[in-house]
Parts: C-alpha cells; structure tokens; sequence
C-alpha cells in the first residue's frame, strides 16, 4: 500500500508490522468489521418489524392468524437459533429459486428434486449463472440478514407481545369508552404506551443480537472470523510477510471488540431507559422523581 | 436395510462404536433420525456435565462478586463480563487456538526427585476444551443470575436469622443460600435450557470432529449437505431439541417445587420460559 513497504523482507520492527497490518488483505478484514455493524444496522429495524407483526398477529381476534403468531414467536423456546439460521438460508434460497422457476419455466417438466440434488432451470437461478462475484456476495449477505430478521423477530414478537399485554386494561377500555375504534386505541393508547414495558426486554435482544453476529460466518458470509482465521494462520516464507501461527492474537482482538460493544450499548441502554422512565408510574420513576 | 440394523450400526456412531463410514446414499429417514439422537449424546453430555461443574463455580463466583473485599469481586466481575459480553462462538476459536499454540509434547514439572509430564494434547480435543468453554461460560452467565438472587434476599429473612443467633457460614448455609436458590431457580432453569441450545455449536467452531463423531446439528448439516434437502434433517433435530427442552424443564420444575415447599401453594413461583440467552 504504501511505497516504504514494496519490499517487506528488507522490514523488521515497528515498520515490519505498520506495513503488515495496512496489507490489501488486512484493508478487506477492517472492512468486514463494517459487513458486522451493517448487519445490525439492516437486521434491527427488520427483526423490530418482524416482531411488531407477529405481537399484533397474537393478538389478533382471528383464530388462525393468532394462531400464526403464537406459533411464531414460541418457535425460538424450545430450538437451538443455530438450527434455524442453517436452516433458513438454504429454504430461502430454494424456495426463491422454485418460486422462479415456476414463474419462468412453466414447460420445464423434470421434477425439481432428482435425488439428492436440487435443479432449477438456468433462468430461475439466483444470481444468475454469469453474475458477478459482487452478486454472489450481496445475494448470500441478503439471505443472511432476512434469516437474521426472521430468527430475531421470533424474540421481538415475545418482547413486544409481552410489553402490549402489559399496558394496564383499563386505559384500552376508557379509550373504547370515548368511542374510539380499535385501530384508533392500538395506534393511539397501546403503542406510545408499550415501549417502556419493552425496553427491557429490547435492551437484552440488542445484546443478543450483537453476539449473534459471528453466526455470520456460518452462513458463508466473509466477515470478521472468517479473516481472522485466514489472516492469523501460519504464513510459511512463501508469502510476504510469514509469520506464525497467530490466529489467537486475532481472535483475543476480535474478543475486545466485541466486549466494547457491548460495554457501550449497555452504557447507551442505561441512559435510554433513563430517559424512558422519567415521569412514568412505576417504581423507576418515582425514585427519578424523589432524589432522596 | 432394516431400521432395527441401523439403529444398530448407527445409534452410537458419534461415540465410535458401530459402523466406521457415514452413510453416502440412500439415505433413509431412520438414517437420519438414528444419526442425529446419536449425536445429541453428545449435546447431552456437554449440556449436562458443564450445568453441574458450572453450578458450583457460578455459586463461588457469585459470592466473590458480592464479596466487600476488592481482591474478590473485581476479578469476579471482569470474569463475569468477559464471558457475558462477547460471543461464546468467538470464545470457543479463541480457545481453541490458544490449547492449540500449547506445547504438543507437554509440559515438564520438576518435582524435586520425579518429573511430571502434564499432556496437553487432549485440550485441543472437543469432548475436553470445549466443555472447559461451556463450563466457564456457563458459569459466568449463572453467577451473574446467583449474584441479582443474592441481592434481593429479602431483609426480613437476614434478620430472622440474626434474631436466631446465626452468623457467619451457618446463617449462609441455612438461611442465605437456600433463599437464593430458591429466588434464582425460574432464570437458571432458562439458563439450563439455553446452556443446552449452546452446545449445538461446538462442532460448528474451532473444534474439528474427531473421526465425523459430532452432535446432532454436525449429522443434521451432513445430512443436509448432502442431499441439498434442509426440510428433514432440521426438523429433526428441533424435535430432539424441544423434547430435551420438556425434560430439562420438568426436572427443573421438580426442583423448584422442592426449594419452594415451604410456601403456600398460592404463592409459589412458575417457571415460564423465556428467550434470553444466545451466547
């Protein structure tokens, strides 16, 4: 990258390792950190979204459709996440591709499923066959973070479904009372009023969320542990800059930033719910009220 | 091939006993759901043996947090952060590589006369360094549940002790520990369960399967690799997973009726479940 460094074997010492670390690929890792934090930034509101329809559908008067989401959020209880988000990322990609399929090769007339593999007619594939690799990746980031979304929003829709059940009954009825509709009470008393009930539970899935985001590497996305290992294994004098093994020192920095994640988020949830308690009727509140 | 012969070549196959290859074709479903209960024996034992030896560090380490002297509870709470606050799949690579960079042969211990030789080898092994990781990380997650019950021990229940002229390790022993179990039991139960859902990761980290014996989830991905079919496998393993989630909580459950039997029966805490924990 820079021209002290176009011939590392003449290195040692600090400029040695300045130039190590600004090599093509190290750029690639310290951009894998940003495929993280897009990833939260993409699959919050998603998963957020994803839970709000699923609280509602538990609370729906229609049978099925409350059914659905009951069934919805239960799912996450009694199953390892990990089993859905290796689950979800290959049914989403073969359910897009038959959906394709049906849709551009109705004529098609070898049955979709030959054994053990899977085949779709060329134009049904996802990206198509001579898309370029930016497609691929894009492609295989999107399936991660609609499997992402619907895995958390299992979680949001516990959170949410909880914090709607436990806006005090009363205020809903005295706002029927005053002859507003329904959708008038959920929009009006239920929702500005359900986040604080929220909050807690919200805070907690940030977290989880945040830790969850090595799965990333699971689901074939290049992101920060997959360079952690490629960069940190053992480099023999064939290449640039050998070195040892020294994938711990990647990961243990791996392990830091993680840990300041979560440190500030705790430090911001802290402040939020702060500010989110001040004025409300619960025990927070009154202690924010009354300094003694 | 009958069922009954597979379950036969297969049902231990992840502890290395039966048939020595994996099935390549015509996999059948009791294939599949022989495989797959073979290795959630090794979820089982994971899940089970880092739960016990956990539960007995969780309960040092949560009084060392709520210990006055500063030597105690700093450490305890750096130990508690670290493995609360970054991701058990992080920690596993992590050490992984660090048995990994010990030194192969062992090390040597003079002993005055003899010399010890400590193996280092087996570290590097699942069914060892990834139960040390679940072990400590389970216990951070539990200390930090024991330590919130140690808190809100009520104070009408330190006071009847004092009343009755206990102090000391006899007031913990009869009064202070056991209101904390009792206390802390609904959130350890969830924590059991997720300790469990946190098991299907160790072969999916650094550690490699030594011979293809994995857990379920390692089967279940095999399975699903090969036949580029996830809608079988998958669901199998969520079945095994919900049933072991039932026992965990009816076990639980009896605990949590004897640590609350001397309650009214009005007044007795449930166990409810809730979604908390991905590490």
């Amino acid at each position: 990258m820079f021209s002290a460094c176009s011939d590392p074997s003449s290195l040692d010492g600090l400029a040695w390792l300045g130039c190590y670390l600004t090599t093509g690929k190290h750029i690639d890792f310290y951009w894998s950190f940003l495929t993280v934090l897009i990833l939260l930034a993409v699959t919050a509101p998603a998963a957020l979204a994803f839970g709000f329809g699923g609280a509602m559908a538990a609370r729906s008067p229609v049978l099925p459709l409350r059914l659905v989401g009951k069934g919805y959020a239960a799912m996450v209880r009694g199953i390892p996440d990990i089993v859905f988000f290796l689950f979800f990322v290959i049914a989403l990609d073969q359910g897009l591709e038959w959906m394709l399929h049906q849709v551009r090769c109705p004529d098609w007339t070898d049955p979709v499923r030959q054994g053990l593999e899977f085949r779709v007619c060329p134009e049904a594939k996802i990206p198509s066959g001579n898309a370029a690799q930016i497609w691929h990746r894009l492609y295989g980031f999107g399936l991660a973070v609609v499997t992402f979304a619907i895995v958390f929003g299992a979680f949001a829709a516990n959170v949410l479904y909880g914090a709607m059940q436990a806006v005090p009954k009363a205020q809903l009825e005295t706002g029927e009372s005053f002859g507003m509709t329904q959708r008038q009470v959920f929009h009006r008393i239920l929702v500005p009023q359900m986040w604080v009930y929220a909050l807690p539970g919200l805070s907690n899935l940030w977290m989880i969320l945040i830790k969850a985001t090595p799965l990333l590497f699971l689901l074939g996305v290049q992101d920060i542990v997959y360079w952690a290992r490629e960069l940190g294994g053992s480099k023999t004098s064939a290449f640039d800059y050998p070195h040892p093994d020294w994938r711990l020192y990647y990961f243990l920095g791996l392990l830091v930033f993680y840990l300041c994640m979560t440190r500030v988020s705790e430090v911001l949830l802290g402040r939020l719910t702060q500010r989110l308690t001040r004025g409300q009727a619960t025990l927070a509140g009154d202690a924010q009220r009354k300094p003694a | 091939m009958s069922c009954l012969q597979i379950i036969g070549d297969y049902a231990f196959r992840s502890l290395g006993y039966g048939e020595r290859l994996l099935p390549r074709s015509d996999f059948t479903l009791c294939h599949q759901v022989t495989l797959i209960g073979s290795g959630l024996i090794w979820n089982i034992y994971f899940g089970a043996l880092a739960l016990i030896a956990g539960f007995f560090l969780a309960n040092a380490v949560a009084l060392a947090r709520a210990s006055r002297s500063l030597w105690l509870r700093k450490p305890a709470e750096w130990f508690i952060f670290v493995f609360r606050g970054s991701p058990l799949f992080i920690q596993f690579f992590l050490f992984y590589e660090a048995f990994v960079l010990l030194p192969r042969a062992g090390f040597d211990i003079p002993l005055g006369l003899v010399t010890l030789t400590v193996e280092t080898d087996w570290l590097t092994r699942a069914w060892a360094g990834a139960l040390i990781v679940l072990f400590l990380n389970t216990a951070a997650y539990s200390a930090e549940i024991f330590f919130g019950a140690l808190q809100s021990v009520p104070r009408g229940d330190i006071d009847a002790a004092d009343a009755f002229g206990l102090s000391g390790w006899a007031r913990f022993r009869r009064v202070l520990w056991p209101t904390m179990l009792r206390l802390a039991w609904p959130a350890y139960t969830n924590e059991a369960i997720f300790l469990f859902h946190a098991t299907t990761l160790v072969f999916f980290s650094g550690f490699p399967a030594f011979q293809q014996r994995g857990d379920a989830l390692y089967y279940a991905n095999y399975f699903a690799d090969k036949t580029f079919n996830p809608f079988i496998p998958y669901p199998i393993v969520a079945v095994y997973f919900i049933l072991l989630t039932l026992l965990l909580t009816w076990a639980f459950g009896r605990v949590n009726a004897r640590l609350n039997r001397h309650l009214p029966s009005n007044l007795r805490p449930g166990i409810r479940l809730r979604p908390q924990l991905i590490r």
